[in-house]
């Protein structure tokens, strides 16, 4: 007892500890290239990846504007609506769930964790799932988008959210309630002040997320430019999914960089 | 009693035009979405019989969805490595305290930019094309999305890191691997561990519906179900997918906790 005490023990066991991390992860990845097929890469995998190649190289310009509402100009402006109108219901549909799943004083515990559990259940519910159901109430197009993605993005955002509530500066509410206020002055007067800029640079975040997941939403039929990219890869005309990816990627750095820069002159 | 009123605000014009650009965007984002709140709740009863047909969960099914998901666990921790893998010296290329020639670090952060703006779907898509259907589309998907997640969050680390000792060992005169390997290495090792974790965690959820496009893994199962209206066994697989993630995220999170 005595000497082992006298000893130092930490740096050993540290190494007795990364050994075996190591060793479990070690394990992990082996066991994890078990079983998979080795790499039987198509014969004509080659070929097919020339001619991606040739077709993001020469993408078909002409697909830009056609004027018949199903080009990528108005594909991609749906999708940016279906990532604003989303994100917004989301956010509306938020702000119970946050206050529901937030930590704070005086409150039972099981509200919060139940809260956060919900919460969890609705991250993980696969959005493709949900846009599916949605296109059965609704039918295909956009409406389905609109509602896939503003039920899905409540998971993320309430707790977001909530978060902003956790961390909320409680000085200010003391203050309004030591002048006399009731709890609604404490609400307007101290907390919405305070929240309301971290709600609106969470849903920027959010819509950035949006805009990807809208933008891929159409590959199951619910509008967007998700709905022409399936259809081209599927027809494999590579110069079309050439410039749809190009119309992607400008259209979320756009989007990316604006957000960014707002939420910048936010906080 | 009269309430004390507060200072008046001065008019801040530049809070109602955003308010007034909001409101716009949002009349605009109804109109080209077709958004009818009306048409939902009157077919919200269509919504509610799948919602109770996937309550109906399907347990005889569960013993086929074992193998399907453990594919897909496998499929994100190979995806995972390897995209952290090629992320790594990616990152500290792009670090602008490694690599200070500008032009070389613009370039190649803007295609890790590129990258990261590629949905993984469509990643998932495009393999299955290549590679054809299966776990290896799958796998080459998530790699390269994990390439572009991880690889941010990589360099970002990279830039805040202690500049003392990349000075002390320049002016000692190690050389560039000396440099990361001594300097930068000790200091971000954990960060990047918790980032491949994150990274992993995240992965786990995408790989359950990159089956969807054939690229392997439970999202296979996700399809033909719901491809055959079986909504019971959707149930089921949403269940099953919901219990691994919490499992992973519950252990990775604890993992993260130890580590930072």
């Amino acid at each position: 007892m005595n000497r082992s005490a006298s000893l130092p023990k930490a740096p050993l066991q540290h190494r007795w500890r990364n050994w075996l991390l190591t060793i479990i992860t070690l394990a992990i990845i082996v066991w994890s290239f078990t079983g998979m097929p080795s790499l039987e890469i198509k014969p004509n995998a080659w070929v097919v990846t020339k001619s991606i190649a040739a077709g993001l190289a020469h993408p078909d310009f002409s697909y830009v504007w056609t004027g018949d509402g199903e080009d990528l100009t108005s594909t991609l402006l749906q999708t940016l609506g279906i990532a604003f109108l989303g994100t917004f219901i989301s956010a509306i549909i938020s702000l119970p769930f946050a206050f529901w799943a937030a930590n704070t004083q005086h409150k039972f515990w099981l509200t919060t964790r139940s809260g956060k559990f919900v919460l969890t259940a609705i991250r993980t519910f696969p959005e493709i799932v949900l846009a599916l159901m949605f296109i059965k109430a609704v039918g295909p197009g956009s409406f389905a988008g609109v509602l896939a993605v503003g039920f899905h993005s409540v998971g993320m955002l309430a707790k977001l959210f909530s978060e902003a509530i956790e961390n909320m500066n409680n000085r200010a509410g003391e203050a309004v309630i030591a002048a006399g206020g009731n709890r609604l002055d404490v609400t307007v007067i101290a907390s919405l002040p305070q929240l309301i800029p971290e709600f609106v640079s969470n849903t920027l975040y959010r819509f950035e997320l949006a805009i990807r997941s809208a933008s891929i939403l159409g590959m199951v039929g619910a509008g967007g430019v998700g709905t022409p990219l399936i259809f081209a890869i599927q027809t494999r005309s590579w110069s079309r999914v050439g410039i749809i990816l190009y119309g992607i990627i400008i259209l979320v750095t756009l989007t990316d960089w604006l957000s960014g820069f707002l939420r910048k002159r936010l906080v | 009693m009269t309430a004390p009123t507060l200072p008046k605000r001065q008019l801040q014009w530049r809070k109602w035009l955003l308010t007034g650009i909001m409101v716009l965007g949002l009349i605009w984002s109804i109109g080209i979405t077709n958004a009818n709140l009306g048409l939902f709740f009157k077919n919200f009863s269509q919504f509610t019989v799948i919602f109770t047909e996937m309550a109906h969960v399907d347990w005889s099914y569960a013993y086929y969805t074992i193998d399907p998901m453990i594919q897909t666990l496998k499929m994100a921790i190979i995806g995972t490595l390897i995209g952290s893998a090629v992320a790594f010296p990616y990152a500290l290329l792009v670090s602008r305290n490694i690599v200070t020639n500008k032009i070389v670090v613009g370039i190649f952060r803007f295609v890790l930019n590129i990258v990261r703006t590629i949905p993984d779907l469509m990643l998932a898509a495009l393999f299955v094309a290549i590679v054809g259907i299966g776990p290896v589309a799958g796998i080459f998907a998530l790699a390269i999305f994990t390439f572009g997640m991880v690889g941010k969050l990589f360099y970002e680390a990279v830039e805040t890191i202690d500049p003392g000792p990349l000075e002390a060992l320049k002016a000692a005169g190690a050389g560039r691997i000396e440099m990361i390997r001594f300097a930068v290495l000790p200091q971000i090792a954990n960060y990047f561990v918790s980032f491949v974790l994150y990274a992993f965690e995240i992965n786990v959820r995408a790989s359950t519906v990159l089956g969807y496009m054939g690229a392997g893994g439970i999202g296979i199962y996700l399809q033909q179900a719901l491809s055959m209206f079986r909504y019971d066994r959707v149930g089921l697989i949403v269940l099953v997918i919901f219990a691994v993630v919490l499992v992973i995220d519950y252990i990775s999170g604890k993992a993260r906790e130890v580590l930072l």
